[in-house]
């Protein structure tokens, strides 16, 4: 607007929010940053958590690359992934897509509400909460699924279906997070798409595949991210439901690095665990934003 | 048209019955949970899961209370959410006060470091943490974890306030400027009372979040004293102690609570729900 005179105001202007900064970074610094540089130091190291660690280079990662137990770890996050993103954001998109356009218009509104309401309530919970209510349901010996269904099935305690199970109690907790932020998504399409789709005879499912999807776009993308990254760093319903086993039928890196910090005390490979998990969600994230700040990018431009 | 009005009649009733079905089955644990509470171990055994309680039996509920303090464990968990939600609303305002009004140099990055703070897995932290909290002799107290999420919470804060506050409208803050006000009075008395909206959105979350948390609390908090609702209920899951009936009273006293809230925060939340979309 006027570039003297800011120019001449800002620099001495600018110095001044530093001190805003300073309570935070001084936190920050104690937190987050000196415990991850001494979380990726331990992890060179062998270290029982007392007395002082014994450097050992890269042997913690080079004993990992061939830990049998870490690499199924990782294919367990891939199958939580699957059940904690993938699945919820298919259904939560048939769900939002019906409710909004189809439940909404011929049931009104209120309908659409309530039963959105419903499909959410499971996200309130706590998610150690979630486990507990579940650990109850699917208890082998009194439990509520088994006594309705006359069966003895050890939903948990069985190592070929406990996976399942859990893949199973995430997709009922995880679903209402989609189908909300995807009717949020469609009050801002124009409703005019719809009614000339609507006059042009196309059919719902038609509707479905070429307005809705393109047109909420940047929620399904925010969903997949956010829940993909819960997916990876999933920890309580583990602990509370299978505490990895039976075996380790249903162990994850973040329970794995948990085991090995306290329980076994084996810290440095614990930490080592950690640190690769950091990687993989540091590397998530990232793509995240710089898909995130594509989109932003004429904002930036006008702030400089 | 009226041909295709009856040929469609049958189907719309068929789609919302399918919704209401998988309503059913989605809301089926908080019933089945909620039935049972109320239920004697003995009439759980003989009338199983699904009959009505036979009027209000409360010992299994009472049992549990007593036998967890839960009463405490309330206190704990609304007294760390608490602070939490405060501490970390007023170090992002700050922080956002720099970056987004201040413009500070190097911003972008600093919005990338508290990103990525945010996003980084507890377990590359808590061993250090656990650590260092012992050497300062902050382990097993609330503060501890308080600082903890404090900052945590904060990081998030920052980066989600720092674009709402880039778009602050500058007039008002020059015209202050020129009436000498000064920057902390500026902050205070036009910023934070223009933003409130969102500060309150944001300290909604973060005190909902901070009640939700289970891993570092359940590292940090390891005396009875000290624990919260998610941790004591987590912990004591599957202990052999506890029948049938005792362990859906002690999910029902977990559901509860995060229920309530949902239910007093609810137009806030889903007017909000898309902010917590970022994390």
């Amino acid at each position: 607007m006027a570039p003297p005179v800011a120019g001449a105001a800002r620099p001495r202007g600018r110095g001044g929010y530093w001190l805003y900064l300073v309570p935070s970074l001084v936190l920050f610094l104690a937190i987050i940053v000196v415990p991850f540089l001494m979380n990726v130091a331990t992890s060179f190291t062998r270290w029982s958590g007392v007395g002082t660690p014994t450097w050992i280079g890269l042997d913690n990662y080079t004993k990992l690359f061939k830990d049998a137990r870490f690499w199924a770890s990782f294919e367990h996050n891939v199958a939580l992934i699957i059940a904690m993103a993938v699945v919820p954001t298919i259904i939560g998109l048939v769900l939002a897509a019906a409710l909004f356009d189809y439940i909404a218009k011929r049931f009104g509104g209120r309908t659409a509400s309530a039963l959105r309401a419903a499909f959410y309530l499971p996200q309130v919970l706590p998610v150690a909460v979630a486990g507990v209510v579940w650990g109850w349901m699917l208890h082998p010996s009194y439990g509520a699924v088994n006594e309705i269904f006359g069966i003895k099935v050890n939903w948990l305690g069985d190592p070929d279906i406990a996976l399942a199970t859990v893949m199973a109690i995430m997709v009922w907790f995880q679903l209402g997070y989609p189908v909300v932020i995807f009717m949020a998504g469609l009050q801002r399409v124009d409703p005019s798409l719809y009614e000339a789709a609507e006059i042009d005879g196309a059919s719902w499912w038609r509707r479905f595949w070429h307005i809705t999807i393109p047109q909420i776009r940047p929620e399904i993308f925010v969903v997949l991210l956010t829940c993909t990254i819960a997916a990876l760093k999933v920890f309580g319903p583990i602990f509370v439901l299978t505490r990895g086993g039976p075996g380790s039928s249903t162990m994850v890196p973040s329970y794995f690095s948990y085991l090995n910090f306290f329980e076994k005390v084996n810290v440095g490979y614990g930490s080592a665990i950690a640190t690769v998990l950091a990687l993989i969600i540091v590397v998530v994230t990232f793509l995240f934003l710089r898909v995130q700040m594509g989109g932003q990018g004429r904002d930036q431009e006008s702030d400089s | 048209m009226n041909a295709d009005r009856t040929f469609r009649q049958p189907g719309r009733w068929a789609v919302l019955a399918a919704l209401v079905v998988l309503a059913v089955v989605m809301l089926f644990p908080f019933v089945i949970v909620t039935l049972n509470a109320f239920k004697s171990p003995a009439e759980y055994s003989s009338n199983g899961p699904l009959s009505l309680p036979h009027g209000f039996y409360l010992d299994g509920i009472i049992a549990f209370w007593d036998r967890v303090d839960f009463g405490l464990k309330l206190w704990n968990s609304l007294l760390i959410s608490g602070v939490v939600a405060v501490a970390a609303v007023v170090l992002s305002v700050l922080n956002a006060y720099a970056l987004g009004i201040g413009k500070v140099r190097g911003r972008l990055w600093i919005l990338v470091l508290f990103l990525v703070a945010n996003t980084l897995p507890q377990e590359s932290l808590v061993y250090p943490l656990y650590y260092l909290s012992k050497e300062v002799g902050l382990y097993d107290s609330k503060l501890a974890v308080i600082l903890i999420f404090t900052v945590i919470q904060a990081a998030f804060g920052t980066y989600l306030l720092s674009s709402v506050l880039g778009q602050f409208p500058r007039g008002i803050l020059e015209a202050a400027e020129i009436d000498g006000a000064s920057r902390w009075r500026m902050l205070w008395g036009i910023v934070v009372p223009i933003s409130r909206p969102t500060l309150s959105v944001l300290l909604i979350f973060f005190f909902i979040w901070t009640w939700n948390e289970f891993f570092l609390p359940m590292v940090f908090l390891i005396s009875n004293d000290n624990q919260t609702v998610p941790v004591a209920l987590g912990v004591l899951q599957g202990e052999k102690m506890m029948d049938a009936t005792m362990s859906s009273a002690s999910a029902l006293l977990g559901i509860v609570p995060a229920v309530a809230f949902f239910l007093i925060f609810q137009r806030t939340l889903t007017r909000g729900v898309t902010v917590g979309a970022i994390k």
